[in-house]
């Protein structure tokens, strides 16, 4: 049957409230009596807290409280670890150290906090961290991964033995025998370094403790309500039913507003508790820069073995993974690495040992994209590098190497991010390729337009990449959905919504089954006093895991519509219709009776009923997968670079993505859109440059360069649609899937822009001052 | 030594008289003392855009300017284009197009466009860029923001012929 809602370019039906300023964020939380707390941090990256006087603070007018990690008591505790290390491979080494609350004895990174500050007033009370006096005394900082690793070097945790977190062995075949049999070896060492997620809102949290009521309410701008309110209640001795943890809108996620038990999100409610008051804090932006997580930094060793035909033997990645101060979020990221150096291709023989560092930087989480960058970037440069070795074009030896179609589900017999096995489920990577390639004119551009421009002195390129992107992973989520009395359904889920149009494309999931229009449907999303089962928003996940949910939860309740109106309207089922709110009996369209008339009938407030009746046209339903599904693409673009200011311009870009069913084409572009952005600043502008004192030189958005109007281009974005196999709705997150290839996508297009610098490019993210010197200092 | 200043500020056509501190920046007389929390904060560092409001009918960073400062200006901000139900034409095309994704950069976005588009009826893919490119946005790669502004153009210059 062709879909109504599903797949259509609807527009959003929660804009309005976000386009004049009416839609809640954290900040614009107000309650009367509302203190404001400012943290006291660290100047130094590693340092032994030898004292903190707060005397000349307390004094200050306007101040209500001052806490140390001594003032905590038995309360001070370190967080929880939020992912644990993976249980399946044999031999994985795994050193848990948390985040602190406070700092206590040791700061392991700039920025770290040592005192908060509960004032009347955020001025005041930033005024009063200044008047506070903490004696530090500097040690050695801990940066360099490799430095990091030597004997000698100094400990970010003293109780261990060295700076290793972790180390894992994954490995599919027989590499070295691989080796042997090869043609042509590509080795090389690829580096790739830090950046930021720097969402518009930075992070927020506002507590709530009402002691008449006993109750605990929670604003956070956390993308993952649910699991932080289970930890707050454990943590503050209540019940989760005494804590509400609600995420109203929030000003962008991408991963670090996942890493729940933020020292900010142990210590406000905390404090919030302990003086019986709301209590406000909000993270500026010096602040974002330096301690909300970061990610990306990992040094690889990287081989690629091939036959002369340009296939693929094996691929072995000896690599380091930062993983700064803690390691809250276990081996996420390292593992995505692993799960996507092979890429989309049918790599019989894989060997990845990644060790993980602790270093004195701000701890590393997922940030869009989560370690498949890093992925995907070296096994796409390993194969440029073979192709142009090879004499190959880049578009024929990805073609050769394509896990092929009939190939799916293909296993890769190592594990992924949520320890289940790395599977495939469907895939068929040629024709986006091929589309990729004619939208480009790639064709055209190589044997015309390029050599022409060359001819004329412009340094004109092009590149053409694919990626996978494992999506949708478990463990589970769920969701209630409800027609009203009204006639208007009603959901409630329990992920967050960071900008992802939640509240349109699962409208239209649950339109499709309860034949209403979109906009009489009203979703609640992140707020655990309407729906406290589930994870979060992360890992691409959203419109599989929780979309799938609501579908199930729609299909239950439609069951439930269609047996009581068959009831009343006395027809069989299967001759019942809904549409516009109404069923109707097919054959009689007079014999009708709207949801909202059944909801109520559902709903008897006298008389009596049938024993065993559950009122209402209800239904709760979860969905879990067993493993995610995993969408892919072709980006392809062209770039000129001018080499007096090494400023690039990109005329041409080219997305040809495959995430299954598509929910809302328009919302789905968006998401791709914004990818690509966040894509073009890992590649050429964004690097957090911390010096070999653990100082952050450019915090600041002046000084680290989110790409603006002027650098992104126009994106083409072509759809293929393979669905997944593993869910109803057939679909596949893309979240994060413009984001992925891009770095990858640079390197190969400004080596075909500069073919007479014989450059190599084998690290990111580059910027203009980067390309200069490697051009010139070589 | 009087610390206090009494100033009379006109926001979205409305007089209000306050007494601030000189300190107190207009990002946050905006959104703490009047409670126009449509003015979003995103660096207070002048860089990102999204306290942009309309100083005397020029797009101006709130977060760079003091309270006082805008004592006798008349100050538009996104609360002041339109409505849930009455939407400005430049809104009703953000949504059109989906130009919004998280929204936080949205309300100085729409400031920023308000003159621009009344100095620049017809303006090109370049011109439009080269507007908004004093505002980050890290959700939508700017491109529908800039299918959106081409909507509002079109529509705008329509209904002024009309």
């Amino acid at each position: 049957m062709a879909k109504k809602f599903i797949g259509k370019r609807i527009r959003r039906i929660e804009d309005p409230r976000l386009l004049t300023g009416q839609a809640l964020f954290v900040d614009d939380v107000e309650i009367p009596g509302m203190l404001h707390a400012a943290f006291v941090r660290s100047d130094y990256a590693h340092a032994h807290l030898k004292s903190i006087d707060v005397s000349a603070a307390r004094e200050r007018p306007g101040v209500v409280a001052i806490f140390t990690a001594e003032d905590m008591g038995d309360d001070w505790e370190p967080g929880p670890p939020l992912v644990s290390p993976p249980p399946t491979v044999k031999d994985v080494l795994f050193n848990s150290r948390t985040q602190v609350p406070l700092v206590k004895d040791k700061v392991r990174h700039a920025g770290e906090a040592i005192a908060v500050v509960i004032a009347e007033s955020r001025y005041i009370a930033e005024d009063a961290v200044e008047d506070i006096y903490v004696d530090l005394e500097p040690l050695e900082a801990v940066v360099d991964l490799k430095k990091a690793l030597k004997p000698e070097s100094v400990l970010v945790h003293d109780d261990l033995d060295s700076n290793l977190a972790a180390h894992l062995v994954q490995e599919k075949g027989d590499y070295a025998a691989a080796r042997e049999q090869a043609d042509l070896i590509v080795k090389r060492r690829i580096v790739i370094d830090r950046g930021a997620a720097a969402a518009m809102e930075n992070r927020g949290i506002v507590a709530h403790w009402e002691p008449k009521s006993q109750h605990l309410t929670v604003w956070d701008t956390t993308q993952a309500p649910i699991p932080i309110r289970n930890g707050l209640a454990a943590r503050l001795g209540l019940s989760e039913y005494q804590v509400r943890v609600v995420a109203p809108f929030v000003g962008g996620g991408f991963g670090p507003k996942m890493m729940m038990f933020y020292a900010e999100e142990m210590v406000i409610p905390w404090l919030s508790l302990k003086l019986a008051r709301p209590i406000k804090w909000i993270e500026d932006r010096r602040e974002n820069f330096y301690v909300t997580t970061q990610e990306r930094e990992q040094i690889h060793e990287a081989e690629m073995a091939l036959t002369n035909d340009g296939r693929i033997l094996g691929i072995s990645d000896i690599f380091l993974h930062d993983s700064g101060a803690y390691d809250p979020y276990g081996l996420t990221i390292p593992l995505n690495t692993q799960c996507h150096a092979m890429g989309s291709y049918d790599v019989p023989n894989f060997y990845s040992d990644v060790k993980v560092v602790f270093t004195n930087k701000m701890i590393t989480t997922p940030i869009r994209g989560a370690g498949r960058p890093q992925g995907i970037y070296l096994v796409e440069r390993l194969l440029d590098l073979a192709a142009k070795e090879l004499g190959i074009n880049p578009v024929e030896i990805r073609r050769r190497n394509y896990i092929p179609p009939d190939a799916f589900p293909y296993d890769h017999e190592i594990i992924d991010q949520a320890f289940a096995p790395l599977i495939f489920d469907s895939g068929n990577y040629k024709p986006a390729l091929e589309k990729a390639a004619d939208m480009i004119g790639y064709d055209q551009f190589v044997k015309e337009e390029g050599p022409c421009l060359r001819a004329e002195g412009r340094h004109v390129g092009i590149g053409i990449v694919s990626f996978v992107e494992t999506t949708g992973v478990g463990p589970y989520e769920g969701a209630r959905v409800t027609v009203e009395a009204s006639g208007k359904v009603n959901v409630a889920t329990g992920v967050g919504t960071q900008g992802q149009g939640h509240f349109t494309s699962f409208a239209q999931v649950v339109a499709e089954q309860l034949g209403v229009e979109v906009s009489d449907v009203h979703l609640v999303t992140g707020d655990t006093a309407e729906f406290h089962w589930g994870t979060g928003t992360f890992a691409s996940r959203g419109a599989v895991v929780a979309g799938n949910a609501i579908h199930a939860s729609a299909m239950a309740v439609r069951g439930k519509v269609l047996k009581l109106a068959s009831e009343v309207l006395e027809a069989p089922e299967d001759e019942l219709e809904i549409e516009n709110g109404m069923v109707r009996v097919a054959d009689i369209p007079r014999l009708s009776i709207s949801l909202g008339e059944l909801a109520v009938l559902a709903n008897p407030l006298r008389g009596a009923v049938e024993p065993g009746t559950e009122p209402g046209l209800e239904a709760t339903a979860y969905f879990g997968p067993r493993y995610g599904g995993t969408a892919f693409g072709t980006h392809a673009m062209i770039l000129e670079v001018d080499v007096e200011t090494m400023m690039v311009e990109i005329k041409k870009y080219v997305v040809v993505e495959d995430c299954g069913t598509m929910l809302n084409p328009l919302i789905l572009e968006g998401q791709i859109h914004g990818g690509v952005a966040m894509g073009i600043g890992n590649a050429y502008y964004e690097k957090l440059f911390y010096d070999e004192n653990g100082q952050l030189l450019n915090a600041s958005l002046a000084d680290y360069l989110i790409p603006t109007a002027t650098e992104v281009p126009r994106v083409d974005v072509g759809h293929e649609e393979t669905k997944s196999p593993l869910n109803p709705l057939g679909a596949k997150g893309v979240g994060e899937a413009g984001t992925i290839p891009v770095p990858a996508l640079f390197a190969q297009a400004l080596e075909n822009a500069l073919p007479e610098y014989d450059l190599e490019i084998l690290e990111t993210p580059l910027s203009p001052n980067r390309l200069f010197e490697l051009l010139y200092d070589k | 030594m009087r610390n206090v200043f009494d100033i009379a500020v006109t926001v979205n056509g409305t007089r209000y008289d306050r007494t601030v501190e000189p300190r107190l920046l207009l990002s946050d007389f905006l959104r703490r003392d009047l409670d126009l929390t449509g003015t979003h904060i995103g660096c207070e560092h002048g860089v990102c855009g999204a306290c942009t409001i309309l100083f005397d009918g020029q797009p101006a960073r709130s977060c760079l300017m003091f309270a006082v400062q805008a004592n006798g200006h008349e100050i538009l901000t996104v609360e002041g284009l339109g409505t849930i139900d009455e939407l400005h034409p430049i809104q009703e095309a953000f949504r059109e197009a989906h130009g919004v994704q998280c929204g936080f950069c949205t309300p100085g976005i729409l400031t920023t466009l308000v003159p621009f588009l009344e100095e620049n009826p017809n303006p090109d893919e370049q011109d439009i860029r080269e507007a908004i490119s004093g505002n980050i946005c890290r959700c939508t790669g700017y491109q529908h923001i800039v299918d959106a502004v081409k909507i509002a153009a079109e529509k705008m210059s329509a209904s002024a012929v009309d």
